[in-house]
């Protein structure tokens, strides 16, 4: 049904194949939620060796972990506005580190050296539900600040300025978190099937460049989801006058 | 060899949803809450006590600041009278001390005139005895040359 008409000489490459764990009657993606898990604990880590003994002069992790506090407040502060940041900071720095180090790990770590019996480890954001599961998040989020701050008058957002823009507010929630689940993963899987190809072609010097626009690629991606995501709940929480 | 396979195949593909979404979504919130206790409270509690000391210290420093500029202007003043009093001290020593030096030239000087009057008095008189005496000298010298000639013829 899926084959291509196709074949692609790839060996080293199987796109699509999954490592299948049955659930009971679910059925999840082993790959992913290994490499996430990770890629977390890898996370966890850091934060809880920068947070052990904080003082006010920052040593070490501390300066990293604050520069990224920083970073994350900013972004969240410019999008969202003073008044309720505060709130959705954390969602935002979540959502910026879990894709950060997913997208990093993805494409840093040499996953391929540990065979699966099917499919390969590699970034959890190359997997369309880790894209779908964050873009589907942050669409509840954008609904529940604008009705937790505005109540039923966050609907007035869909006829502002006039009732004609009506069909096309409504419309954009449905391609807000199509574009963000599809531009994120469109890009990684991009990113690792480029560097896959290349790697398998000319496995000399030549997919180096390639490998460090994908890191540039990783981290613009990353940027883009968080800021578009607080730029959604900043739209919703935003007063109309 | 194995096959690329893409879009909506039963088995795999690009596009398998299955419950790795929910699972998915439901580990990210979680980690939305982890990393909220981990990260964000405690980093924001330093970096925001860090601030607030920043800014307290700041606003002090310039509270000392125009206390010691304050202080600066006072003693920059009083440095002015002191020296104006030092200058005023200074020109009545020294009109002290010429009206000294101006009283001790006049007594000195009028003692100089008493004395040297007092010597030329002096002089005056000793010449005035002696022209006497010489005059009375001369007289008898002359009456006695007169009385020689007379006696003679």
């Amino acid at each position: 049904m899926g084959f291509l008409p196709f074949v692609f000489p790839l060996a080293e490459l199987e796109v699509g194949q999954h490592l299948y764990w049955q659930i009971g009657n679910f059925r999840i993606h082993g790959q992913v939620f290994m490499t996430s898990w990770l890629l977390i604990g890898a996370l966890l880590a850091l934060v809880v060796i920068g947070t052990k003994k904080m003082e006010r002069d920052p040593k070490g992790v501390q300066n990293l972990l604050e520069f990224l506090w920083d970073y994350i407040r900013d972004l969240a502060r410019t999008q969202i506005g003073e008044k309720v940041y505060r709130d959705w900071m954390p969602f935002i720095g979540t959502l910026f580190l879990f894709i950060f180090v997913s997208n990093w790990g993805g494409a840093l770590v040499p996953w391929k050296l540990i065979e699966l019996p099917s499919g390969e480890l590699g970034a959890p954001t190359a997997d369309i539900n880790t894209t779908v599961a964050l873009a589907l998040l942050v669409s509840l989020s954008y609904f529940y600040a604008g009705l937790s701050n505005k109540g039923l008058r966050y609907f007035e957002y869909y006829v502002h300025p006039t009732p004609i823009m009506l069909p096309f507010k409504i419309v954009e929630d449905f391609t807000k978190p199509l574009s963000l689940s599809f531009r994120l993963f469109g890009n990684i899987l991009a990113d690792e099937l480029v560097v896959a190809v290349l790697v398998f072609l000319v496995p000399l010097v030549l997919p180096v460049p390639v490998m460090f626009l994908g890191l540039f690629t990783s981290a613009i991606q990353a940027l883009i989801f968080a800021t578009l995501a607080a730029y959604y709940i900043g739209e919703a929480v935003e007063e109309h006058h | 060899m194995p096959t690329l396979f893409l879009f909506g195949a039963s088995e795999g593909g690009l596009f398998d949803f299955d419950a790795t979404l929910p699972l998915m979504a439901v580990q990210v919130v979680l980690l939305t809450f982890i990393l909220n206790a981990l990260f964000f409270k405690p980093v924001g509690r330093v970096v925001e006590e860090r601030e607030d000391y920043v800014n307290t210290s700041r606003a002090e420093a310039k509270k000392k600041i125009a206390e010691v500029e304050l202080l600066e202007t006072e003693l920059k003043d009083q440095l002015k009278e002191a020296r104006l009093e030092a200058q005023k001290v200074i020109l009545e020593a020294e009109q002290d001390s010429e009206n000294l030096y101006k009283e001790a030239l006049a007594l000195a000087t009028s003692e100089a005139n008493a004395s040297r009057e007092k010597a030329r008095r002096e002089i005056d008189s000793q010449r005035d005895e002696a022209l006497n005496q010489l005059k009375s000298e001369a007289d008898n010298l002359g009456g006695l040359i007169v009385e020689r000639l007379l006696a003679k013829q």
